[in-house]
Parts: structure tokens; C-alpha cells; sequence
């Protein structure tokens, strides 16, 4: 087996892992009851769906410049994907949005 | 003047990366402005402790693998719940208590929460953050606190 092959392999199981995982966030986002919980199936999409795709990616590219900003994209998403979310369930918490809640173990009146 | 430093060297970086070219003058204009702006971000008060956080970066080395894995583990849980056509979901919501110290690793825990998928942090109200969870297993394990002691840990105050 040469080298090419494995690193297709490794990048196409990667590429489709990060697909299937976008599939089912959206799926998700879909289903779920309210926006909350919309947001957790999101986060899949950011995590799971996003890194394999941009790995895989990476992979194809090889050694060049390429990967590298490839690399910063991934950064980028990381830091910045969980402080839109933040600021989302935050806009709704002040904004009065109940949540659909099983149990509430903040200890709050509402 | 270490943070000053570290700025420039990571906007020359950034910038060599992004643009690719190499002749003389193009790096040498990267090298001049990267050193103008990590002066100018120094008078602005960004290029600090907080701002540009690089004395967290050896104990980010630790940290980063682990929340990775974190990642992985429960984002493979929700997608479970997705597909189940049950949907079993026990949307909770509850408070756990930030140990950290610095703001720099307050915002690490409270981002590594939402990052995790299965817990979003909504709102921060003293030294609690309240966090939404898609189960109630999400929170109970949360609460347990052992992303708490890993920042903690992150931040050198452990």
C-alpha cells in the first residue's frame, strides 16, 4: 500500500465522519424542542462536524501553507463558536425566554 | 516587554502564513507592522496578561488534549440522543461554582462548558455559572466538577 493511499483513506474517513456528524446536527436542530436545546445540537455541528472536515482537509493538503491556514481556520472556529452560543442562550435568559425544563437545580423562584 | 515581544512574533507568523510571498519587502513591511501594532496594543492595554495570555501556554499543552477528548466523548453523546427516536432529552438547568481566579481562565472554563456539546453556560451571576444541560446526567457530571479542577489547574492557582 503507498503512502498516498493511506493518507486518501485516512483523509476520506475523516472528510465523511465530519459530514455525517453535520448531517446529524442539523437533524437535530430539527427535532428538539426548543431553542435551547437546538443550541446543544448545534454545538455538535461546531465540534464534531467541523474539526474531521477541516482535518481531513488538511490531510489532502500535505505539507504546505495550505494546512497551516487551514489550521487557524480550526482555531478560529474553536475559540470563537462557543462565544456565539454564550451569546445566544445569554440574549435569551435576558430576554425572558423559559426553557422547556425538566428540572431546575439553580435554586431560582420562577 | 515579554508580552509585547510574543505579540509581534505571533502577528509576523500570522501574517507570513496568510500571505504566502516572501520577498524582501513584503517582510520587511510584515516585520515593521507587527511591531507597530504590538506597541500600539501595549499602549491600549490589550498586549497583557489577558489579553495575550502566552505564560498559559505551556499548562494549554496539558489542558487542550483533555478538553479535546471531552469534546469527542460527549458530542458522540448527543449525537445518540439525536438519533434516538425517543429523543430522550431532560433538559436541566443549574450552577456551578468557577474556582478560578484570573478572568483568563474563567472564560476558558466557561467556554470549554459551551464548547462541550450537551452544556451551554447561559450566565454568569458572582462565582456561579449557570449552565443549561441536555440531560440531566449532562449536569449531575458537571457539577461533579472536574472540568472546574482541570482550569483551575490551567491557571497555575491549584
Amino acid at each position: 500500500m503507498s503512502l498516498d493511499l493511506i493518507l486518501d483513506i485516512v483523509s476520506w474517513a475523516l472528510l465523511l465522519s465530519g459530514g455525517f456528524f453535520c448531517i446529524v446536527g442539523a437533524l437535530g436542530l430539527l427535532r428538539m424542542p426548543d431553542s435551547f436545546t437546538r443550541l446543544h445540537a448545534a454545538s455538535v455541528i461546531d465540534t464534531l462536524g467541523v474539526g474531521p472536515i477541516i482535518l481531513g482537509l488538511m490531510v489532502q493538503s500535505g505539507w504546505t501553507l495550505t494546512t497551516a491556514r487551514l489550521g487557524i481556520v480550526l482555531i478560529l472556529i474553536f475559540f470563537t463558536s462557543p462565544v456565539a452560543g454564550h451569546a445566544i442562550a445569554r440574549a435569551m435568559r435576558h430576554r425572558d425566554v423559559k426553557p422547556i425544563l425538566s428540572e431546575d437545580r439553580t435554586g431560582e423562584r420562577h | 516587554m515579554g508580552h509585547v515581544l510574543s505579540t509581534a512574533i505571533v502577528l509576523l507568523v500570522f501574517w507570513l502564513t496568510l500571505s504566502g510571498r516572501y520577498e524582501q519587502f513584503l517582510v520587511t513591511a510584515g516585520i515593521i507592522c507587527s511591531i507597530f501594532i504590538a506597541l500600539l496594543a501595549a499602549r491600549m492595554n490589550l498586549a497583557d496578561k489577558e489579553g495575550h495570555p502566552i505564560h498559559l501556554a505551556i499548562s494549554a499543552l496539558a489542558y487542550w488534549p483533555w478538553l479535546v477528548w471531552q469534546i469527542i466523548l460527549s458530542a458522540i453523546n448527543v449525537a445518540k440522543i439525536i438519533i434516538n427516536p425517543a429523543l430522550p432529552v431532560s433538559p436541566t438547568m443549574t450552577r456551578v461554582k468557577m474556582s478560578q481566579k484570573t478572568d483568563v481562565a474563567r472564560v476558558t472554563y466557561a467556554n470549554s462548558i459551551t464548547l462541550t456539546p450537551g452544556t451551554i453556560s447561559v450566565d454568569i451571576e458572582g462565582d456561579d455559572i449557570i449552565v443549561h444541560a441536555i440531560t440531566r446526567e449532562n449536569a449531575i457530571d458537571l457539577e461533579g466538577g472536574s472540568m472546574d479542577r482541570r482550569c483551575a489547574k490551567f491557571e497555575g492557582s491549584v
